[in-house]
């Protein structure tokens, strides 16, 4: 059977992403996204002059694509504003790499940044883009019951998984256990200390069954990403990540409204992602998953098919994502201990980039060859997953 | 208004398509929408039957009978009014009409709320008349 048209012909060739131990960051969003694109391009050998496609999704303004090129002062021929929370930059990287392969641009940035930890400092904000804003259906059909959000959404899936699988509060705490070994060796992950089932159980009930530890974190944070076509990536000045396969699925804006509590869109995105790829869950190296809460990264697991569905919670309490483990995840500490400024799907691609050049320092996963990033928008809304792959795996 | 007057519930917003829905609920009746074409109820209200797209539905009383499917204890409150209530349980209730709805569940202990505990549709007062739909714990 033909390759996937998809299969190789883009590739990631500049990252750079910013967070900081303190949680915060100097400067405004506008700024960051600046900095950021100024890093990716250095870190790819290309120049602002070589942009012609942009994707950005920042909650700033009316129509943020258009007003990123105007800050730049470029004039993109491309163009991509998609929002699906956290999981928007996968996405972007998919439309990218299809955009790429069919000559709409040639140089793609996509690029994210957001400041809540500093904007709450400040009185003048929180959640940023994660705020529900104006009239939706939730407003008048969810949000009067008093379930908090996000973290009450997730701790009803969690709450169904539990029932319907005797998952258990310790194997999610595993989770958070496993993710914190990684945050240990990043020198700039909010969160570095490692931590216990038992301290993960003793932390604050934030929505039953769901702790503090369970939960994410909330700092400032900021990413860009630089793709182009297979053929230009081979001339830049770092080894490409080529994307292998990508995919993507909705499944509700609501929790209310989700099909089957148990199973997010991830058994969409990911199917389509590996057979776009040509790929199984038995080829990946390092996995790179939202961890909004740990509950996301044990539907991810499932899902994605790296162990059955209603096993996640006893495959997770062997502890294969940690460092060592037969499944390294998260390994740069996750929003649950790296960063998590309300939309972390950028930090995931990136650090699978990472991964797979072997910029991964004392974290780094030895012969990573592919890598996956799979992002989750809404609350266990919007899925969509990555294959990125070295130079060997084409 | 006294200072120490307990706080009133925050007002959620009414739609159009759920109007209807308010409206009965100001006499603490559980109306849903249904399609006549598919011969099924729908939840939330918008306006149009999500299986075939019809704008022609009817609202039928419900008898507010159903089953929790998912449960969460709030050890804080989302607003101030609901700040005597902590801790307090939400659920996701699959009615037997055949629709799953969110709702606050009225229980002695809410951290006794379980998947498949059979509740009843109940009514908190909002201050403009119309009653928020609860879910009451049997026992």
């Amino acid at each position: 059977m033909a390759p996937h048209p998809l299969r190789g012909a883009a590739a990631v060739v500049g990252v750079a992403d910013a967070a900081a131990p303190s949680g915060m960051l100097d400067g405004s969003v506008p700024q960051l996204e600046a900095r950021m694109i100024r890093e990716a391009l250095d870190d790819a050998g290309l120049t602002l002059a070589d942009v012609d496609g942009v994707s950005v999704n920042n909650g700033l303004g009316w129509a943020p694509s258009l007003e990123l090129a105007e800050r730049l002062g470029i004039t993109p021929r491309w163009t991509d504003s998609t929002q699906t929370g956290g999981s928007s930059f996968e996405i972007h990287v998919q439309h990218a790499a299809a955009a790429i392969a069919l000559g709409l641009a040639e140089v793609v940035v996509v690029v994210y940044a957001s400041t809540p930890r500093s904007d709450f400092k400040a009185g003048t904000g929180g959640w940023g883009s994660r705020q529900a804003v104006g009239q939706n259906p939730q407003a008048e059909w969810e949000r009067p019951h008093g379930l908090r959000m996000p973290m009450g959404a997730y701790a009803l899936a969690a709450s169904a998984h539990m029932h319907a699988y005797g998952t258990t509060s310790e194997q999610l705490a595993a989770i958070a256990v496993q993710t914190r070994e990684w945050a240990a060796m990043n020198p700039r992950a909010r969160l570095q200390e490692r931590i216990t089932v038992e301290d993960v159980l003793a932390s604050p009930v934030e929505a039953s069954p769901l702790h503090k530890l369970d939960c994410c974190l909330v700092t400032d944070g900021a990413g860009a990403l630089v793709l182009t076509s297979a053929e230009r990536a081979r001339s830049l000045a770092k080894p490409p990540a080529f994307v292998l396969g990508a995919g993507t699925a909705h499944t509700h804006a609501m929790i209310s409204q989700m099909p089957d509590l148990t199973e997010t869109g991830g058994v969409v995105s990911g199917r389509e992602a590996f057979r776009t790829a040509g790929l199984a869950p038995s080829d990946v190296d390092v996995v790179e998953l939202y961890d909004s809460f740990t509950i996301t990264v044990l539907l991810a697991l499932e899902d994605l098919g790296f162990c059955a569905k209603g096993e996640g919670g006893a495959f997770v309490a062997e502890g294969p994502l940690g460092p060592g483990g037969a499944l390294p995840t998260n390994t740069n500490g996750g929003g649950l201990a790296y960063t998590h400024p309300g939309q972390y799907g950028m930090f995931l691609l990136v650090e699978a980039v990472r991964q797979l050049r072997g910029e991964g320092g004392d974290r780094q996963v030895p012969g990573a060859e592919v890598a996956l990033a799979h992002g989750s928008g809404g609350v266990l809304s919007a899925l969509s997953t990555v294959i990125l792959g070295t130079e060997a795996t084409l | 208004m006294a200072p120490d007057s307990p706080p009133e519930r925050n007002l959620p917003p009414q739609s159009v398509a759920g109007a209807p829905f308010w409206d009965a609920t100001r006499d603490q009746r559980l109306v849903l929408p249904w399609c006549p074409a598919c011969a099924a109820p729908h939840w939330y209200p918008r306006g149009f039957c999500p299986t075939c797209l019809s704008e022609d539905l009817e609202w039928r009383p419900s008898d507010g009978v159903g089953t929790v499917a998912a449960a969460s204890v709030q050890p804080k409150p989302t607003e101030r009014a609901l700040g005597g209530r902590v801790p307090y349980a939400v659920a996701l209730v699959d009615l037997d009409d055949g629709v799953r709805m969110l709702l606050q569940v009225v229980a002695d202990d809410p951290w006794a709320v379980a998947v498949g505990d059979r509740v009843t549709v109940g009514w908190d007062p909002l201050p403009d008349g119309r009653h928020l739909p609860t879910a009451v714990a049997e026992g």
